[in-house]
Parts: structure tokens; C-alpha cells; sequence
């Protein structure tokens, strides 16, 4: 020890310490490093890395920043994952006309494939959730009844009994349910985007997920059943008050005019 | 019709069914003083009828429904045909109305019949009001048949209420869970009024019970009894009629009951029927199905009431959530106040009548109908009325004007926070305005003609527009209405220069009839001699 501490104020010992300092750290690396994906998909995945890059260069990074860093117009994308690109971008909602209470969905302007590309690279920026496969968020063999279940107790406060959207506070809302792509229903639960909150699998497991699609899809899609005729937006008594005032009474009165104006009248001779 | 004096002759079956009643029921008299009974001809006096006729049908439905609806709270696991409700579980209050929605013969169709009957019952007894207000109909003698009428409404209202929270769907429930709210926030007594009417703790097990016997056998049975008071006194009263050639205040000009208004009430019954059945055969109401069982826990955006509650709702929905708490006592302001204020708007509509003629004095009985432009004042308030409804309406669908109109729900209950205040006042300024401006018009009518249209030149090159003069029966229906004057205090000091003691409550009418009658707020019209100066020739302008 005394050869050790009698150079520890030799000029190039701070040089040796951090020498050996990195080995280790990059030694320790190597030994505990994940092994890295599957060495046949490498290229492909990396190339699609690539392509996303230069897409977000040119649609994103003016708001999200050149890394995916965020700044004052966008957040941060370090960790959204690729669930969360393909919702915003597979919805139109992303790139944004404007700022605004709230992005709406429009026109998709993004090719599939360009979109994985764009997926792909903001997932390589950190981990977070990821695109689901068909099967994950297939209706089928749900539950449609504990679906509705779920749907009344952690939806429906701002999406409505069944999906028809509602208001938020200042100008942002819950937009409709009706006819939105499965797989969009379910990363939305899974990212949680603009107001929604995120409902990750250790919440709300993945087969809930499925039941509550499986729910919508029953009751407000292009082919749900309205027993009673027309459903008036499905938005309950207000539109039913507006139909009872305008078609009913409004009927009704015509109708009475109608009578009014036809009474018994004095034989002419 | 005495030839039952000729033996000879076999009376026809009629007229032996009626010899048969008449000598076990003497309905004889009965029928001789009313079956000729006139009725005035005009379509405003058939929105009563609306009324009349849709609670017959909520009445019939209603029935029909009693016959499979189980009133109990008692849970039940459904297993019914409606696929998404499988293996939940439910009261059985609902799980009954699934099956009559779903499982039994034409179930769906009477309940939708029910239910649309219900808006239209209550939209119809609304316009009725406001009919029977802008014409002035509810000046003496019939008074008391306007609060009649009053309490009708707000009973509907009621029995509107606890009828769409029998289901114990998860709409309704958060409804009777926002009631419960609003008796919770009255001051001392709230709490035990809630612990009563749920028979404990909310939601408990007892309402749908209550609510049941309330809304199929107490309301009803009120409403039925006034509702016979009611028509007994359009009888007694006989019917209003507006101005005109020979129609004086003694006297009713129409048609008979029978047979022209039998024909044509009956007839009209169907008609209502009729289309109240078309809406309910192609348009959904309270798809209970959708919205599912009530569960404290769980709570729907957009819930709303019925269109008739939607004044409640409002008022509570733009209230700021106010509260004082003091000695371990909390008073919610921000529930009571709009509790208050529920009752004060529609008290004030119901007493209205009694200020009025308490305003203006006027104790005589009134059987023609005013004009509302001949009446600006009390237009002006009605208008002013509506305009304070409607406002708070929009504030009770707020969540739905901010979607559909991509508005902003803080603005829209801003503005309704406002207008609340400020709508009633522009509405009776304006609406006075209308009036007087439509009275100022009569007036130019009656003395100067009726615009023709056909313009003429003078020979000095002016152009003028001929007016052809009214016949004598407009003329009649234009300066029939009378004008009051408004009531004076007169002379405060008399010829001995003594004081007379004037009430603060004499002062205030007479400053409020100055404001129904007063200079500048009724136009006065135009006279004989005005008339007759104008027509002899002298100055055509």
C-alpha cells in the first residue's frame, strides 16, 4: 500500500485512475448489456430507424425537437414508445395544423409503412409501449358485458355510455368512439394521449382491453343494432327533448292549425 | 225532440238507450245544458288539448307497463336476450325493463309511446301556459284554474321524474343521486328528509319502491283530480275568445260541442295518438339497454334529465360550488342557491296573476283575449321569463353546445352566468319595444289604411303609395282592446292641508302601474273623431 500512496500525487496517476475507471464501466457493460435483437432483423430495423429519422427530421422535429427532446411548441418523445406514434399519427392527430385546447383527428397523411419507420425511430429514443398485433386487440372471443362494465366505470365519464364523446374543460373534449380502428382504441388506452389518462397492462390487463373494443364495436359501430329506431346521437334526454319540441310538439301543432282551419262551416245557399 | 209522446211509433234504439240512462242517471239536464256548449274556433285553443290528450295516452301506456315492471331493487344476475347485459349483475327494477324492452310483445313500442307522451305532455302543457299568459286568459274569473293548470305542470314535472327513475338505470340513478343532492343541501332539515325518503343511506334499497307507488298512484291520481277541476271550470267559466265582430265579454262566438267539437276533439285525440306513436315506432327514448344498471361508482358524461328538468340542471350545472362552513356545519351554497331558485322562477310565473291585477286594480271579469302587443308590459315579462328558461337551459346542456359548436364549456357556462342576469332584461326592453312598435302600426292602420302596394304619381311628380282602408270588421278587431290608466296616488295633502299617510306599498303600485300604463308604455288608440277626421277627406298623408 505504501508503493500505491507514496505515488498518488504523480502527475499521471488521475490518467491511470480514469483509465481504469472506464475499462471497468464499459467492461461491466459488455458482461450485462442486453444481447442485442435478433441479429437477422438488425439491419432492417436500423434501416427503418433511418428512414423514421429523416420523416421526423422533416413532419416533427420542428415541435419535438431534433432528438425527440421536446420544446416549448411539443413534449418530449424519449419513452412515448411506438403505441403512442401510431395513434397520433395513425389518427391524423399528429403532425398538428395549430396549437389549439386540443389536436382533433383528421386526414391521415402518413403511408403505414412510413409511419412504422416513424415509430420505430422515436421507439429507439427509449422504451415505451409498443404497437400491438392484431390478435392482441381482436374483439373477438371477448367479453362484450364486462366489457360495458369496464367501459361504464373508466370510460364513459367523458366518452359517454356508449362511446358518443363529451366535453372537457376550456375547449378540449372526449372524442367519439364510433368507427374508430380497434387497434387506435387500444393504444389510446395504452399511451393515454392529450386529456386521456393511460391505462398501462399492470391497470387494466390486456384482455379488459379487448372486452371494453369488444363493447364499443357492439354498441356504436356501423353495424350496432338500435332496437328502438333512430338513436338521435345516442346523447340521451337533451337530444331527445330537442326531437320531442321540434318533430313532435311541432307536429302536433301543425296538425291542430290544420284542424283550426277545418271547422263546420254555415251551408251557402 | 218530445215525439216520444207518439206511442204509435217504435222510438229508435238512440233514443230508448238515452230514455234508459236519462231515467237511472238524469244525465237528461246534464247533457241539454252542455252538450250545447260553444267553443271559439282557434288552433292556440287545441294546446291544451295536446296536453289532455297525451296524458290520456301516458295514462293507457302506463297500464300496460304496470303489468311487467318490477318495482324492487332486489339484485338479479340478467340473463335475458340482450347479449351485451349477459351475467351482469342488476336490479330488478332494470333487469325488467330490459325484458319489457326486449322480451315482451311490443314492450319497446309502449314504452317508447310513454315516454315520448311524457316530453310531449309537458311541452304541450308548457305552450298552453304560454298561450293562456300572452292572451291574458288567466284574468278573473279564472285565476284559480291558472294555478290549477300551474300545478299541473309542476306535478308533470315530478311524476316525469320519478317515472324515468324506475328503470334504476345508470342515467336515472345519478339523477335521483343529484336530487338526493339537492334535499341533502337544505339547511337542518336536508339530511333527514334524505334518510327518510331513501329509507337510509343513498341509494339504499327502498327507492325504486317509493318512487313506484309515487309516480302510478299518488301524482297521477292528483294530477287526474285536477285535471277534472280544471276542465270542469273552462266549462263553467266557458271558453275565452279573441276581439271581433260581435264578440263581447258576455257572450262566447263558435261552434257547439256537440256534434262539431266532439267530432272534432275526438278526431284530434287520434291525431295525437297517432303521431306520438309514429315518433315512438321510429325514434329511440332512453335506450336503457345502452346505458346501463346503476352502480353508485360509475357516472356517464352528458347525463342529463328530461327536457323538463333540464331548467334544474342548468342552474345547478353554472352555479360556482359555494360554501360556508360554520360550527362544524356546512351550508352548500352552491346546491342550495339553485334549489332556491327553481322555486322562485316558477313561483314567480304562478303568482303572476295576482300581482297583475293587484297592480292595475282591475276586478272585472275578462273573457276576450288580449292581444300580447296590447299588453306590452305583461308580454314583456313573459318574454322576459321564457328568455331567463332558456338561458339556464343552455347552461344545462353546456358539455353538448361545447361539442357541437366547438366552444369552450368555461365560456358557455360564463355566459350563461351572465345571461342569467342580464338575457331577461334585454328581453323585456326589446320585447316592449316590439310591442309598442306593432301597437304604433295598428294605429297607422286603423287611420290611415292598409298598405296596397300600388305606388302613384302625382301630377307634381311626388309618388305616393295608396292605402286602401280597413272594413269595418278589422277595424272593430284593432280598436277593441281597452287601455288602462294607470292608478294614482292623488294629493298627498288635502284641502286643509293635511297630510294623508301614503304606504310604501301604495307608492310601489303606483309607480309599477305608471310602468304597465304610463305615457310612453301603451300607445293610445286612435279615436272616433281621430278616425273620422282622417276619413272625411282632409289631408291624405
Amino acid at each position: 500500500m505504501k508503493k500505491l500512496s507514496a505515488r498518488r500525487r504523480h502527475p499521471l496517476a488521475a490518467v491511470v485512475v480514469l483509465l481504469l475507471a472506464l475499462a471497468a464501466t464499459g467492461g461491466l457493460y459488455a458482461a450485462f448489456a442486453p444481447a442485442s435483437k435478433a441479429q437477422a432483423d438488425e439491419t432492417a430495423q436500423s434501416l427503418a430507424i433511418d428512414e423514421g429519422k429523416k420523416l421526423y427530421s422533416v413532419g416533427c422535429a420542428s415541435c419535438h425537437g431534433t432528438g425527440g427532446q421536446g420544446t416549448t411548441d411539443g413534449p418530449s418523445l424519449v419513452g412515448v414508445g411506438s403505441a403512442a406514434v401510431d395513434f397520433q399519427v395513425g389518427t391524423g392527430r399528429m403532425p398538428a395544423q395549430q396549437p389549439g385546447a386540443q389536436v382533433p383527428k383528421k386526414k391521415v397523411i402518413y403511408s403505414q409503412a412510413q409511419i412504422d419507420q416513424l415509430a420505430a425511430y422515436v421507439a429507439s429514443l427509449g422504451a415505451g409501449p409498443i404497437t400491438p398485433n392484431k390478435s392482441q386487440v381482436s374483439p373477438d372471443g371477448a367479453d362484450i358485458a364486462k366489457g360495458g362494465d369496464l367501459f361504464r366505470s373508466n370510460c364513459a365519464q367523458c366518452h359517454n355510455f356508449t362511446g358518443e364523446g363529451g366535453a372537457l374543460s376550456n375547449g378540449k373534449y372526449a372524442p367519439s368512439l364510433e368507427g374508430v380502428d380497434p387497434k387506435h382504441i387500444y393504444e389510446a388506452m395504452q399511451t393515454g394521449p392529450q386529456s386521456m389518462p393511460s391505462f398501462p397492462d399492470t391497470t387494466m390487463p390486456e384482455q379488459q382491453k379487448r372486452d371494453i373494443i369488444a363493447y364499443i364495436q357492439t354498441v356504436n359501430s356501423g353495424q350496432s343494432e338500435n332496437p328502438g329506431g333512430l338513436k338521435l346521437g345516442g346523447l340521451g334526454p337533451v337530444s331527445e327533448g330537442l326531437f320531442a319540441w321540434v318533430f313532435g310538439l311541432g307536429a302536433l301543432i301543425a296538425v291542430a292549425i290544420w284542424v283550426a282551419a277545418h271547422t263546420a262551416k254555415a251551408k251557402k245557399s | 225532440m218530445s215525439t216520444a209522446t207518439d206511442t204509435q211509433r217504435k222510438a229508435p234504439a238512440g233514443e230508448r238507450v238515452a230514455d234508459w240512462a236519462d231515467g237511472r242517471l238524469g244525465i237528461y239536464s246534464l247533457a241539454k245544458a252542455n252538450m250545447r256548449k260553444i267553443f271559439p274556433d282557434h288552433w292556440s285553443f287545441m294546446l291544451g288539448e295536446i296536453a289532455l290528450y297525451s296524458f290520456i295516452i301516458i295514462i293507457l301506456t302506463g297500464v300496460y307497463l304496470t303489468l311487467f315492471f318490477e318495482p324492487s331493487m332486489s339484485e338479479v344476475v340478467y340473463h335475458g336476450s340482450y347479449e351485451p347485459m349477459q351475467g351482469i349483475r342488476m336490479s330488478a327494477a332494470y333487469a325488467s325493463t330490459l325484458d319489457i324492452s326486449f322480451d315482451v310483445r311490443g314492450g319497446l313500442l309502449v314504452r317508447q309511446i310513454h315516454h315520448w307522451a311524457a316530453l310531449i305532455f309537458l311541452a304541450g302543457m308548457f305552450v298552453h301556459m304560454m298561450r293562456v299568459f300572452f292572451t291574458g286568459a288567466f284574468r278573473k274569473p279564472r285565476e284559480i284554474n291558472w294555478l290549477f293548470g300551474f300545478l299541473l305542470f309542476v306535478l308533470g314535472m315530478f311524476t316525469g321524474f320519478t317515472g324515468y327513475s324506475l328503470p334504476d338505470d345508470l342515467l336515472s340513478g345519478t339523477g335521483v343521486r343529484f336530487t338526493q343532492g339537492a334535499i341533502l343541501s337544505m339547511p337542518i332539515v336536508g339530511t333527514y328528509i334524505s334518510m327518510f325518503l331513501f329509507g337510509g343511506e343513498f341509494p339504499g334499497h327502498d327507492f325504486v319502491g317509493r318512487f313506484y307507488s309515487i309516480h302510478i298512484l299518488l301524482l297521477p291520481g292528483i294530477m287526474l283530480g285536477l285535471l277534472v277541476a280544471h276542465l270542469i271550470l273552462v266549462f263553467y267559466h266557458k271558453h275565452t275568445q279573441f276581439a271581433g265582430p260581435g264578440r263581447t265579454n258576455k257572450n262566447v262566438v263558435g261552434m257547439p260541442l256537440m256534434p262539431v267539437y266532439m267530432a272534432k276533439a275526438g278526431g284530434f285525440f287520434f291525431l295525437v295518438f297517432g303521431i306520438i306513436a309514429i315518433i315512438a315506432a321510429i325514434a329511440t327514448i332512453n335506450p336503457i339497454w345502452n346505458i346501463g344498471p346503476y352502480r353508485p361508482d360509475q357516472v356517464s358524461t352528458g347525463a342529463q334529465p328530461d327536457w323538463y328538468m333540464g331548467f334544474a340542471e342548468g342552474l345547478i350545472r353554472v352555479m360556482p360550488g359555494w360554501e360556508i362552513n360554520l360550527w362544524g356545519h356546512t351550508l352548500v351554497l352552491g346546491v342550495f342557491i339553485p334549489l332556491m331558485a327553481f322555486g322562485l322562477v316558477l313561483g314567480i310565473i304562478a303568482v303572476y296573476p295576482f300581482v297583475e291585477s293587484w297592480i292595475t286594480g282591475d276586478k272585472r271579469e275578462h273573457h276576450i283575449l288580449d292581444r300580447p302587443r296590447n299588453a306590452p308590459t305583461r308580454t314583456a315579462f313573459g318574454v322576459a321569463w321564457i328568455t331567463e328558461y332558456v338561458v339556464v337551459f343552455i347552461g344545462g346542456a353546456n358539455d353538448l353546445w361545447a361539442t357541437h359548436f366547438h366552444l369552450s364549456l368555461n365560456a358557455i357556462s360564463w355566459f350563461v352566468r351572465i345571461f342569467i342576469f342580464v338575457g331577461p332584461v334585454i328581453a323585456f326592453v326589446v320585447t316592449r319595444r316590439i310591442c309598442l312598435g306593432l301597437q304604433r302600426r295598428d294605429k297607422e292602420k286603423v287611420l290611415h289604411g292598409r298598405e296596397s302596394g300600388i305606388i302613384k304619381r302625382l301630377p307634381h311628380g311626388e309618388f305616393v303609395e295608396i292605402h286602401e282602408p280597413l272594413g269595418p270588421e278589422q277595424l272593430h278587431t284593432l280598436t277593441a282592446h281597452e287601455q288602462y290608466k294607470p292608478v294614482e296616488i292623488g294629493p298627498t295633502v288635502d284641502e286643509n292641508g293635511v297630510e294623508r299617510k301614503v304606504s310604501a306599498l301604495q307608492k310601489l303600485r303606483a309607480r309599477l302601474s305608471k310602468g304597465y300604463f304610463g305615457e310612453n308604455n301603451q300607445i293610445a288608440k286612435p279615436t272616433a273623431e281621430e278616425y273620422k277626421e282622417i276619413t272625411s277627406g282632409h289631408g291624405h298623408h
